[in-house]
C-alpha cells in the first residue's frame, strides 16, 4: 500500500508544480492519473521514487518514508519501485535480454552486472517475463530493432524483474497508436491483477483512462481536484481538471481525429481490395 | 489575388552595423590594414631565387625516392614510430576514460568535474611540440619522450571529446536505470556506455592516425621515430631519402584512413 501525505514540490524556478497532494493507493488497485500538461502528473509519480526530490510532505510505501532516506536505503528501497516510461527509455544498444535483467541492478553487485553474470534465478525469471510479455524469441535482439508496442513490452518486463510492490507508469500509450495503446493498457492490467500489483498510471487520454482504470484522480495546477471511479467522471468533473474551453476543444480534437482514423481506414481496406 | 501598395523589392537589413557610413569605414579601414601589412613583409628576392633550386631538388627528391640506401635507418624510424603511435594511443585512452568521465557534468560532483576539466585545458593548452621539447629535456632524446607527448596529448583529445558525448547522452535511459535502483558504476556501465562506446572507438582510431602524423613532427624536435630520420636525411641534403620517408608517411597514413572508416562502420 502506498500513502501519500502532503506532497509537494516547488522547482527553483519557484514554480509549484504539486501542492499538498494526500493520496492512498491500496494493493491492487490501478490509479489514472489525468489532467492538462503542466498538472504535476509526472513530478508526482517522480517524487514517489525520488527521481524527483519533493520538497515536502511524506511518501510512505509499507511502512517506510521513502523521503527521509539517505542514498544508500534510497536504492534499495528504489528496488521495490518498478518504473515504465513514456517513449519506453530502453537503453537502446543493449539487447532486450540486457534491458531486461537491468531491471535486477538494484540486487546484484557491479562484477556480476558489469561481466553479465546474473545469478541463475534472474535469468530464469527474465525468460518467464519475456514470454509472459510475448517477446522470448526477440531476447538476443538489440532493443532499437523492435516496434514501438515491443519495446514498451520489454519496458513492462523489465520494471517486473524487479518484484516490484508497486508500478509507476509514465504515459505508457504516448507514442504508440491507438490498437497496440489498447493492448498495451490491457497487458498493464492483466498483470497487475495477476499480481495484486497497485499502480498509479500517467494518461493524458481519457477514454483510455476511463476503460482501463479503477479508480481516476484528475490533477490540476499541481492540486487534486477529482478523485473518484470512471464512472463518476462526469462532463463537469472533466470541466474542473481541464477546464471549460479546455475540455470541450479537446473533445471536439478527439472526435475529429476518430473521425480521420474511421476515413484512413476505410480508404486502406478500398486499397486493399 | 489583390496587389494592394505593398513594395516589390525588398533587401537584407544589415545585421551587425546599422548606419552606413560606419560600414564603408570599417571597410575602407580593413583594406587599408591589409595593404599596409601585405607591405611591411620583406621578401629577400635573391634568397628565394636560390631556394628555388634547392626547392627543385627536393622535388626532384620526391620524383626519384631513395628507399634503399638508407633503409635501415628508414626501417627503424618507421617501426619506432608505429610502436609509439599504438602504445601512447592505449595508454592515453585508457587514462582519458575516468578523466572524461569525471569532466562530464552529469555525472561527476562539481570538484571532481573541475579537477577534470583543468587537466584537459593544460593538456589541450600545450601544443605537442612544445611537451615534446619539454619530455626530449627530461628524458633525453629517443622514442620513450615521444611515447610520453603523445599519451599526454591524447588525453586532452579524447578525454574531452568523451566528456562532451557524456554530456549528451539521452537522460531518459539514463533515468530508467536509475530507477531500478542501479549505483553510480552500474548507472554509467548499462545507460552512459552503451551510448557513447561507439563513438569512443571511432575517437580513438581517429586519434591513432593523428598521433601516426605528429611522431613524425616531435620526432624533429627530438622525441626518436620517422621524424628523426626525416629530420637527419634533410640535414644531410638527402632529399631522395627524404623524399622515400614522406611518402611512407604518405602511406601509413592512408592506410590508416581506410582502415579506419572501414572499422568505423561496423559501429553503430
Amino acid at each position: 500500500m502506498l500513502i501519500l501525505e502532503g506532497l509537494s514540490k516547488t522547482y527553483k524556478t519557484g514554480d509549484a508544480a504539486l501542492r499538498d497532494v494526500s493520496l492512498t493507493v491500496p494493493k491492487g488497485q490501478i490509479m489514472g492519473l489525468i489532467g492538462p500538461s503542466g498538472a504535476g502528473k509526472s513530478t508526482l509519480i517522480r517524487c514517489i521514487n525520488r527521481l524527483v526530490e519533493p520538497t515536502g510532505g511524506k511518501v510512505l510505501l509499507g511502512d517506510m518514508d521513502l523521503v527521509r532516506l539517505g542514498k544508500a536505503d534510497l536504492r534499495r528501497q528504489r528496488r521495490r519501485i518498478g518504473m515504465i516510461f513514456q517513449e519506453y527509455a530502453l537503453v537502446e544498444r543493449l539487447t532486450v535480454m540486457e534491458n531486461v535483467l537491468s531491471g535486477r541492478l538494484g540486487y546484484v553487485p557491479f562484477w556480476r552486472s558489469f561481466l553479465r553474470k546474473y545469478p541463475p534465478a534472474d535469468i530464469q525469471r527474465a525468460y518467464q517475463l519475456l514470454d509472459r510479455v510475448g517477446l522470448i524469441e526477440h531476447a538476443d535482439k538489440r532493443a532499437d530493432a523492435l516496434s514501438g508496442g515491443q519495446r514498451q513490452r520489454v519496458g513492462i518486463a523489465r520494471a517486473l524483474a524487479q518484484d516490484p510492490e508497486l508500478l509507476l507508469v509514465d504515459e505508457p500509450t504516448a507514442s504508440l497508436d491507438p490498437k497496440t495503446s489498447r493492448q498495451i493498457m490491457r497487458l498493464l492490467t492483466e498483470i497487475c491483477a495477476e499480481r495484486d500489483l497497485p499502480a498509479i498510471v500517467n494518461i493524458h487520454d481519457v477514454p483510455l483512462a476511463q476503460q482501463f482504470m479503477q479508480r481516476i484522480v484528475g490533477l490540476r495546477a499541481g492540486r487534486v481536484v477529482f478523485d473518484g471511479t470512471p464512472d463518476q467522471l462526469t462532463h463537469d468533473a472533466l470541466t474542473a481538471i481541464y477546464g471549460e474551453e479546455d475540455w470541450n476543444e479537446m473533445r471536439r480534437g478527439d472526435e475529429e481525429q476518430t473521425r480521420a482514423e474511421l476515413d484512413a481506414r476505410d480508404r486502406m481496406a478500398a486499397l486493399a481490395r | 489575388m489583390t496587389t494592394g501598395p505593398y513594395p516589390t523589392t525588398w533587401r537584407r537589413p544589415p545585421q551587425i552595423l546599422k548606419d552606413l557610413r560606419w560600414r564603408i569605414a570599417i571597410q575602407i579601414g580593413i583594406v587599408i590594414y591589409l595593404v599596409l601589412a601585405i607591405g611591411s613583409v620583406e621578401v629577400n628576392w635573391a634568397r628565394v631565387y636560390a631556394g628555388l633550386e634547392r626547392g627543385q631538388r627536393f622535388v626532384m627528391g620526391f620524383l626519384q625516392p631513395d628507399f634503399t640506401s638508407r633503409w635501415r635507418d628508414i626501417s627503424q624510424g618507421l617501426i619506432e614510430s608505429l610502436t609509439m603511435t599504438l602504445t601512447s594511443t592505449v595508454v592515453g585512452v585508457a587514462i582519458s576514460i575516468p578523466i572524461g568521465i569525471g569532466a562530464a557534468r552529469n555525472l561527476a560532483p562539481r570538484w571532481i568535474y573541475y579537477i577534470c576539466r583543468s587537466i584537459i585545458a593544460v593538456s589541450r593548452a600545450l601544443q605537442e611540440v612544445i611537451i615534446a621539447i619539454f619530455f626530449v629535456a627530461m628524458f633525453g632524446f629517443g622514442p620513450f619522450a615521444g611515447f610520453l607527448t603523445l599519451s599526454f596529448a591524447t588525453i586532452g583529445f579524447i578525454a574531452k571529446l568523451l566528456a562532451d558525448d557524456i554530456e549528451e547522452i539521452d537522460e531518459a535511459q539514463a533515468e530508467a536505470v536509475r530507477a531500478t535502483g542501479a549505483s553510480w558504476g552500474q548507472l554509467v556501465n548499462y545507460a552512459v556506455q552503451p551510448q557513447v562506446m561507439p563513438r569512443l572507438i571511432g575517437l580513438s582510431l581517429y586519434r591513432l592516425d593523428i598521433n601516426f602524423r605528429e611522431s613524425a613532427v616531435i620526432g624533429i624536435v627530438g622525441a626518436g621515430g620517422i621524424g628523426a630520420t626525416l629530420n637527419t636525411a634533410i640535414d644531410r641534403y638527402e632529399y631522395d631519402s627524404a623524399g622515400a620517408i614522406l611518402l611512407i608517411i604518405i602511406a601509413v597514413v592512408m592506410v590508416a584512413e581506410y582502415s579506419s572508416s572501414y572499422l568505423r562502420k561496423f559501429l553503430q
